[in-house]
């Protein structure tokens, strides 16, 4: 460590929030928020609705800036050399559009191809690669639109996957799928973890986060907890974040099950 | 019988006014739907229909200083498309409602600044309306410059045009140039409005950018296909378009858009329905599921 003082900066957290406010419309939307990612993990962003859960992932993508503190990325700013993928909701994107599968996934590489230039055989291999890995390779000629929803939010992960990028950010990708969807998806994330690509997804589904993650962050504008999640989900921090609409409870085997019964509306959180 | 049709195709062809006016229609038909996808896509086109109107000062102005009338329109075009976004940004007033403004005032500005010259009834027609059959070899020459010029444009900066018009959130996370996109797109539409001025005039060039990308939206399921269906469509409504006003005596830009508009409406007719029942549906009721 004394001697290689770079090892230092390899070894720096995947993301690491340092007091982080922003405010949003007049509001505040996050408030003196601090947490670090390790690289490589599986990490779920919850909250009830208006936590902060979008505009966290954007600060983290670079498209929105903190007014106070301090984001660092891989050890950098975020829009530094380090490839940050963001995969918006799907409801954001208009389905209709003219493209097909494998020309979104190729946007993707739009930097690595580079201004005045075309795909070359490389970015092909690369895109197919991508659909394939999230199981998608017969598709990649239809239609964005013709698609389940499942696959297109498969197709953007596939677009993230094409930019090779070492964090990747999703915002509810999990939200109104079916169950074999949600399984897929979590295949080709677990996958990209042991790669050493460290995922980040907000999800409404406290019992998924649970199941499914290495890592939570509990937001509620300000940040409740972060950690493993059995340490996150205790009574204290979801009555905290959630009021009075939470429920825990650990079955025989130590599974927690939680229920989330907070999302008829907008009534908490707001 | 195929004499006559032969004689029915040539026929207008040995007037070079004729000519002059079937190639600048194309060009017009080439160009317009080109660009005319990104309009459709992005769902500008009542920005496009008040950028052409907002060309006439700038085209009178030319007129009165004795300049091409292409050099006022364009600068008046990209002065108010440049002008239109600064305030858009601002966004104290909804984006719509300061193009509005902007809009029936340099209208206004036109036909009044117009007024003032003897003549000025016919000079305002051939400006709303387009004068095909006037178009000179001059007039030819700026438009075949500054559409290839416009064409151009799109085909070098495709993939990125791309990406800012199906996705924002990805080109300001892959941080592309997004100002500078954006205003090359309303500069383009610019060019391409003037382009379009000789053959269908300020209050159809609207029709132009609009009807024949949108037959082809309804029937492709790429964006280069669309492109390409939409300038064979410009092309054939400029074709028909011209030899229907030559033989029923009409007006060359109304008939051109007449054309157009009965494409639009054969491609309504046979488009594969459930393309568009099924992305309207669902982009208006998102399958969100009660978490």
């Amino acid at each position: 460590m004394l001697i290689h003082p770079a090892v230092h900066v390899d070894a720096s957290p995947a993301v690491e929030f340092d007091g982080v406010s922003l405010q949003y419309n007049g509001t505040a939307a996050l408030r003196q928020v601090s947490f670090r990612l390790e690289r490589g993990q599986r990490v779920a962003v919850v909250g009830p609705n208006g936590a902060g859960k979008t505009t966290l992932l954007r600060v983290v993508a670079g498209t929105l800036r903190p007014d106070e503190g301090r984001v660092d990325v891989y050890g950098e700013r975020p829009g530094g050399h380090i490839c940050i993928a963001y995969v918006p909701q799907r409801s954001q994107i208009d389905m209709a559009f003219p493209v097909t599968v494998a020309e979104v996934v190729m946007m993707g590489r739009i930097r690595q191809i580079g201004v005045l230039r075309w795909p070359r055989r490389h970015d092909w291999t690369i895109v197919h690669q991508a659909l394939a890995s999230v199981e998608m390779g017969e598709l990649a000629r239809r239609q964005i639109g013709e698609l389940s929803g499942g696959q297109q939010q498969r197709a953007f992960l596939a677009q993230a996957l094409a930019q090779e990028a070492q964090v990747i950010l999703m915002d509810e990708p999990l939200t109104g799928l079916d169950l074999p969807s949600q399984e897929a998806i979590f295949r080709a994330i677990d996958r990209l973890s042991q790669s050493g690509v460290t995922i980040v997804l907000s999800t409404h589904d406290l019992n998924l986060a649970a199941e499914r993650f290495d890592q939570v962050v509990l937001l509620n504008r300000a940040l409740i907890a972060a950690g493993r999640p059995e340490r996150v989900f205790t009574p204290e921090n979801l009555q905290r974040a959630y009021g009075s609409h939470i429920h825990r409870l650990v079955d025989g085997e130590g599974l927690m099950v939680l229920t989330d019964t907070c999302c008829e509306g907008d009534e908490v959180g707001r | 019988m195929v004499g006559e049709a032969l004689g029915w195709l040539t026929g207008p062809l040995s007037y070079p006014f004729m000519v002059r006016g079937l190639t600048a229609a194309v060009i017009v038909g080439v160009v317009c739907p080109v660009l005319g996808a990104y309009v459709v896509l992005r769902g500008m086109a009542f920005f496009g229909d008040a950028l052409a109107h907002i060309v006439l000062p700038g085209v009178v102005v030319a007129y009165l200083a004795g300049w091409p009338l292409v050099l006022g329109a364009l600068l008046a075009g990209v002065i108010a498309a440049l002008g239109i976004g600064a305030i858009s940004e601002q966004a104290r007033i909804k984006e719509d409602s300061a193009i509005g403004v902007i809009f029936a005032a340099a209208f206004a500005l036109g036909v009044a600044m117009l007024s003032t010259q003897r003549g000025y009834a016919v000079d305002l027609v051939h400006i709303l309306f387009g004068n095909l059959l006037g178009v000179t070899s001059q007039d030819l020459v700026w438009m075949g410059v500054l559409g290839l010029l416009a064409l151009g444009a799109v085909f070098v900066f495709y993939k990125e045009l791309l990406v800012l018009s199906f996705d924002p959130v990805l080109a300001a996370t892959l941080r592309l140039p997004a100002h500078f996109l954006k205003n090359l797109l309303l500069v383009l539409m610019a060019v391409v409005i003037v382009v379009s001025l000789n053959a269908v005039g300020v209050t159809l060039v609207l029709a132009m950018l609009i009807t024949p990308a949108s037959a082809a939206y309804l029937l492709t399921r790429r964006l280069p296909s669309m492109m390409a269906l939409g300038a064979a469509f410009g092309t054939l409504s400029a074709f028909l378009g011209l030899y229907l006003s030559y033989y029923w005596n009409l007006p060359s830009g109304p008939a051109i858009v007449l054309v157009a508009t009965a494409i639009f409406a054969v491609a309504l007719l046979v488009a594969p329905r459930r393309r568009h029942l099924w992305s309207r549906w669902r982009r208006g009721a998102p399958d969100v599921r009660p978490a």
